[in-house]
């Protein structure tokens, strides 16, 4: 029994644990927990502007799901978010998939597009809003400019001005902005496909979408759950490439609104048309948050049971 | 050595002692405002305040205007805040004003309030209490800017009825000219669209009969109007749906088009990009000769005094001075923005226009008189007006839809 003499070297390592672990729990506590906290707080009294009024219970929550003039404008948001999460999956999250399958396939420069593929998702969400707001300008924007120069007059819209067109533009750039993140978790997951296998099934006289279907997408499940994941926390949250490119009011008459833009506009206003309501806005918040974490953590643990372990 | 440093830590500390004294008899104010832009020109106006009153020094701190409020109200909260703060007016003001953060302003702290006419003080005040918080800082106009060249070049005047206008901006599209550099994708352009081209045909006896609930928006006056608006819309920037207001901005700034309905506060602006632009300004039409033309004015803001502040002596000193003719003929000659204060002299010709016409006004109504409770007029205002004018509902649909937002809180709307 040796462990009187382990005694201050086991002091010593619980300092350490102790010097990694209280200064994360100390930050993450004040920026993080305490905010959430004092949100959800928030959402339970009256406010005058800034000025916390009466304790009201549950009738700010009331009236962000019921209320006859916050619930559709919320709701109209909801729909959009769940129209943004499904399609992002398909554009963002497939264009993932078939690109990373691409590149794993090594073709000719494969190293310059695995990077020129990423270098999108680095840069900053406003600058990629505000160059899509200028290739989609109706009159000197590129895309109508190429619709045009090609003979395709009848194609070239006010794409963000035209409600049936705006909140798929958006999708778009956010895809554009994005997919080359899904690319390269993908593509690390391709790697990680143990190659016999793949070879095992080229002799077996595969052709390339049964390898797709059958080997390759199950075997990158794992990838799919991560990103699946982020997406879905992603698209709840979604606010800056809307608030760019279109502003906070969800233009043209709501038809790109989204939970995001809806929160900001209750909580801080809206310069041009709207006051400051910190109880809805607090509100509208803490549903969001718990919305999110309960489905996120749900779905994990759904998609987790499906993978495949090998 | 160890002299040396002692006697250095020695100077050290008198030259401490000697500042702390001077700071003593000086009384720093921090005056807040989002106006980055007009920066050298409050620079030259705290060093004028400072001649009269050497024992003030104020410090002029800038914060971005869609962050304002929130930094504002935020630092307000926290007991913290400026001296003395430049705020906004009617419902953004109430959002500072209710909760105490303001000083109360009356003829006896401020006699320079008899400058101000009552429309402008009503701007400022407080519905709840009838106070005025804040020494009103400008007067804006919605009404239409138009190119004087494109129309001499054109061979056409500024119209007086709506007629007029359909067939000057008709010969202006025939030759190429885009009438309207005005676009909707901004959904407030559509709140400044409607001052600038309808106020005439809604008329002053409409706006009381609102007030009174006599009417309310599904009235014959305002519906008419909306049919008007969509017509004329056909002579806006080409696909204006999509055209945001920087873009329709840059249309007008460029010489490429005639006309821009909108704020008279864009007259400088336009003028700063592009300085050869020779610009006038325009009522909106009337329905038939011999109408009342008019233009809807509304107030920006004013310059308030922090309530918990500690050095409100000092702090109400400066707000007098931003009251007086002679400040408000500064900040009307450089900024070229009207200031509502009596007896200024102005010396830029379209600012005179401005004024001029200011003498037959209505409000911006729904900034003026429906920004103060969810639905906003304004919010329903500018997104039904630019569902309209996609096509995608009739004027009738829009006014209807517009008045049973604003009858979930109206009074009068609801008998």
């Amino acid at each position: 029994m040796h462990v009187p003499h382990r005694q201050p070297q086991s002091m010593k390592r619980r300092l350490w644990v102790a010097f990694l672990v209280v200064p994360p729990i100390v930050f993450m506590s004040l920026f993080v927990v305490y905010p959430i906290l004092s949100a959800f707080a928030y959402a339970f009294y009256d406010w005058q502007g800034l000025a916390r009024g009466e304790f009201v219970g549950l009738k700010n929550f009331r009236e962000v799901l019921f209320g006859a003039t916050m619930a559709p404008v919320v709701w109209n948001a909801f729909l959009h978010n769940v129209y943004a999460l499904v399609a992002l999956m398909i554009v963002q999250n497939g264009g993932g998939f078939l690109l990373a399958w691409l590149l794993y396939k090594e073709p000719f420069g494969f190293r310059f597009h695995r990077v020129a593929v990423f270098v999108p998702v680095v840069l900053s969400t406003i600058i990629v809003g505000f160059l899509w707001k200028l290739f989609l300008n109706p009159n000197f924007g590129i895309v109508n400019q190429a619709l045009y120069s090609l003979g395709l007059d009848a194609l070239a819209k006010p794409w963000l001005g035209d409600s049936a067109t705006a909140l798929g533009a958006l999708i778009l750039a956010n895809a554009w902005h994005f997919v080359g993140f899904p690319t390269l978790v993908y593509l690390a997951g391709m790697q990680r496909i143990p190659s016999e296998i793949i070879e095992a099934a080229r002799l077996d006289g595969t052709t390339e979408w049964q390898l797709l279907k059958n080997i390759v997408w199950p075997l990158v499940a794992p990838s799919t759950t991560i990103l699946f994941t982020l997406l879905f926390i992603g698209a709840f949250n979604w606010f800056e490439i809307p608030y760019v490119m279109v502003g906070l009011d969800g233009s043209p008459f709501g038809s790109t609104d989204v939970l995001g833009l809806v929160f900001y506009r209750t909580a801080f206003g809206n310069q041009s048309a709207s006051i400051q309501n910190f109880g809805l806005g607090s509100a509208l918040a803490t549903l969001l948050f718990l919305f999110i974490v309960v489905f996120a953590s749900m779905l994990t643990l759904w998609l987790r049971r499906r993978e495949i372990q090998f | 050595m160890k002299l040396t440093r002692r006697i250095l830590m020695g100077a050290a500390a008198g030259s401490l002692l000697f500042s702390g004294t001077a700071a003593m008899a000086q009384t720093e104010l921090t005056f807040w405002s989002w106006r980055q832009e007009d920066r050298t020109f409050y620079q030259d106006i705290i060093k004028k305040f400072q001649a009269k009153e050497p024992g003030i020094t104020v410090k002029f701190e800038t914060y971005a205007p869609e962050n304002y409020q929130t930094i504002l109200s935020t630092a307000l909260a926290a007991g913290r805040g400026p001296d003395v703060i430049q705020v906004r007016a009617y419902g953004n003001l109430e959002t500072i004003a209710t909760p105490g953060y303001l000083l109360a302003l009356d003829k006896q702290n401020v006699p320079e309030l008899a400058n101000f006419p009552e429309a402008a003080l009503a701007a400022e005040t407080l519905r709840a209490d009838g106070k005025v918080y804040a020494v009103p800082f400008a007067m804006q106009a919605q009404l239409v800017v138009y190119n004087k060249k494109i129309f001499k070049d054109n061979g056409v005047n500024p119209p007086k009825t709506w007629d007029e206008l359909m067939t000057l901006a008709q010969t202006l599209k025939s030759k190429n000219v885009t009438p309207f550099a005005n676009g909707t994708a901004t959904a407030w352009q559509n709140e400044t669209i409607v001052g600038g081209l309808l106020s005439s045909m809604l008329g002053k006896d409409f706006e009381s009969d609102i007030v009174s609930g006599k009417a309310n928006f599904t009235d014959p006056r305002f519906v008419n109007a909306l049919a008007k608006l969509k017509d004329v819309s056909q002579y806006f920037s080409p696909n204006f749906t999509g055209v945001d207001y920087p873009s329709s901005q840059q249309l007008f700034v460029a010489g490429r088009a005639a006309m821009f309905a909108g704020g008279s506060y864009e007259v400088a602006n336009f003028k700063n990009q592009n300085p050869t632009l020779d610009l006038g300004v325009f009522p909106a039409p009337v329905l038939k000769a011999g109408d009342q033309a008019l233009i809807a004015t509304y107030y920006d803001g004013g310059y308030a005094v922090n309530a918990k502040g500690d050095k409100k002596d000092a702090a109400l000193k400066f707000v007098r001075f931003l009251a007086t003719p002679e400040y408000g003929t500064a900040f009307t000659n450089t900024l070229k923005n009207l200031s509502p204060i009596k007896g200024i002299k102005i010396e830029d010709p379209i600012t005179q226009d401005v004024a001029k016409l200011a003498e037959n006004s209505m409000s911006y109504l729904m900034l003026v008189r429906f920004r103060y409770q969810e639905p906003s007029g304004s919010v329903l205002l500018q997104s039904n007006v630019q569902k309209m004018l996609a096509g995608q509902q009739t004027p009738e649909q829009a006014a209807a839809e517009i008045n049973k937002g604003i009858a979930t809180y109206y009074k009068p709307f609801q008998k």
